[in-house]
């Protein structure tokens, strides 16, 4: 009995490929089949401003956001062509009035609901009535281990010691917790105490998720680059810490790709086995990919389905599979490995979309990405551009956001 | 600062399992299959898998479970035993089988 599940991780943060295990079955979607999960946004307004926020720059203003009716006939769409999983992110997703409400929906629908939370506006009321409602996981993010570092990245008072506040409620409460921890060069050091933080939290899963590099993390790069040498550090940490900790808490580590030398399967893959929806209703292939400028998402505003969207929108199909590739991905072995990597990655460092993302050796520019990663992390510039609805603020000595 | 627990039980035929609350089985309508969801996973369990869990409700024992499968197909109930047991440690270990808290507060 060796084989008594299949795994089919739909991870967002490293996904791997959901389609094995259940691709060829039918759904409304046939073509590519309906993912497993899907990322809600219900808003890009948050007490926090992390410099390396995956929010696109450009943010969506509270107007533009759906309404409460609008993401409860979104959940329920979701659910009756085969999604299963919902993550509730955004932005901080309790900034909405609403989302007991939508929990409580998404729980009546049949969805898995999942809370991805900076936790800093809930009360144990509040969590206690998401518990209620059928939430089955929250995820919290941390900045830090202690409040000095945690609080100046999160440009928040108090955050930190908040959040380890909800964090012993979610257990309290008997809700499985995930400590997401966001790391960059101004917090590496930290992560054997970020490990060790987890473990005291009780927490299931940690996810230590080293910045990639888009929107707000793109602007603030100077600022997070890590050093090789903290890289191999901070893999070796991990490495230690997963044997240590087997059966206790589950790790997940994200690498920057910069260092990499093969780039990451980004999303599974564009239009793949992903999509998430923006606070106000598009469709997007990835949180980032409204960053890439001439294509146009649909919304769930529009007239059509989401199935129709996810089957046939142009901007699914501009990059999916392996017949848009130019050199050198078309004649690559790995072209169905990573499937050229990230777009959103190609079009931030060489301008278009459609090309190789340099994070590849075999890009021509992966060189030069690589040096730039190094001189900008050997330049130790620390001061933050933090995120914000007006386009961001740069950190002053007297003035860390908060 | 507590001492850090295992999360993962040992499966014995007095083991009383239960999904954990971060894992729902469900019958996926679309796909046509039974899966296990669980924190930025999906699982798909085979038939045998599914009818066990099935029988996992925190208040059945294990031993009971043998029983009941054995009896339905006419099988040994050692060779039963030995199966069930296997994979439902197998489940555990891998985070998706847990027992009902004692009140210990």
């Amino acid at each position: 009995m060796s084989t008594v599940i299949t795994d089919t991780k739909p991870q967002v943060t490293d996904p791997k490929d959901a389609l094995s295990a259940l691709e060829g079955r039918s759904s409304i979607a046939e073509t590519f089949g309906i993912p497993l999960a899907v990322l809600a946004e219900l808003t890009h307004r948050c007490p926090l401003q992390c410099p390396y926020c995956s929010n696109p720059v450009e943010l969506d203003r509270g107007g533009t956001e759906l309404t409460t009716e609008e993401w409860k006939k979104v959940l329920t769409e979701l659910a009756e062509i085969g999604v299963l999983q919902i993550h509730f992110s955004g932005g901080e997703p309790t900034a909405r009035k609403d989302i007991v409400e939508l929990v409580q929906h998404a729980t009546d629908v049949g969805l898995y609901s999942n809370l991805i939370t900076s936790a800093v506006l809930l009360t144990r009321e509040k969590l206690a009535a998401l518990a209620d409602a059928g939430l089955c996981h929250v995820q919290i993010s941390f900045q830090g281990n202690e409040p000095v570092v945690a609080n100046r990245v999160a440009g928040f008072k108090q955050a930190h010691q908040k959040k380890i506040e909800v964090a012993k409620w979610t257990r309290e409460l008997d809700l499985p917790l995930t400590v997401n921890a966001v790391m960059h060069r101004q917090n590496l050091f930290q992560l054997p105490d970020i490990i060790q933080m987890a473990v005291d939290l009780d927490a299931d899963r940690l996810e230590v998720a080293n910045v990639q590099y888009y929107g707000w993390a793109l602007k603030n790069r100077a600022a997070l680059m890590p050093t090789i040498e903290q890289i191999e550090e901070c893999a070796r940490i991990v490495e230690e810490a997963e044997a240590r900790l087997k059966g206790t808490l589950a790790i997940d580590f994200v690498v920057p790709d910069y260092y990499a030398l093969r780039p990451k399967k980004c999303m599974g893959g564009w239009g793949r086995q992903f999509f998430n929806i923006s606070p106000a209703g598009k469709i997007l292939p990835c949180h980032a990919a409204e960053s890439i400028t001439g294509l146009e998402f649909e919304s769930v505003r529009s007239n059509h389905s989401i199935a129709w969207i996810w089957q046939n929108s142009e901007a699914f199909n501009r990059y999916r599979g392996t017949g848009w590739m130019p050199e050198p991905c078309q004649s690559c072995e790995f072209k169905e490995v990573d499937f050229g990597g990230c777009r959103c990655q190609a079009f931030a460092l060489t301008g278009d979309a459609g090309n190789t993302d340099p994070a590849c050796t075999l890009s021509p520019l992966h060189e030069k990405i690589f040096k730039i990663a190094e001189s900008e992390a050997a330049a130790d510039n620390n001061r933050f551009i933090y995120r914000n609805f007006a386009g961001g603020t740069l950190e002053t000595d007297g003035d860390h956001g908060a | 600062m507590a001492a850090a627990r295992s999360r993962n039980i040992s499966v014995s035929e007095t083991s009383r399992p239960v999904l954990p609350r971060h894992a729902k089985l469900k019958f996926d309508e679309t796909r046509q299959v039974w899966v296990i969801l669980a924190p930025e996973r999906v699982l798909a369990p085979d038939e045998i898998a599914v009818e066990v869990l099935q029988l996992c409700d925190g208040v059945r024992d294990v031993a009971d479970m043998v029983d009941l499968l054995a009896a339905k197909y006419a099988a040994p109930r050692d060779a039963i035993a030995t199966d069930v047991v296997a994979m439902l440690q197998d489940l555990a270990d891998k985070g998706f089988l847990t027992e009902v808290r004692e009140k210990t507060s």
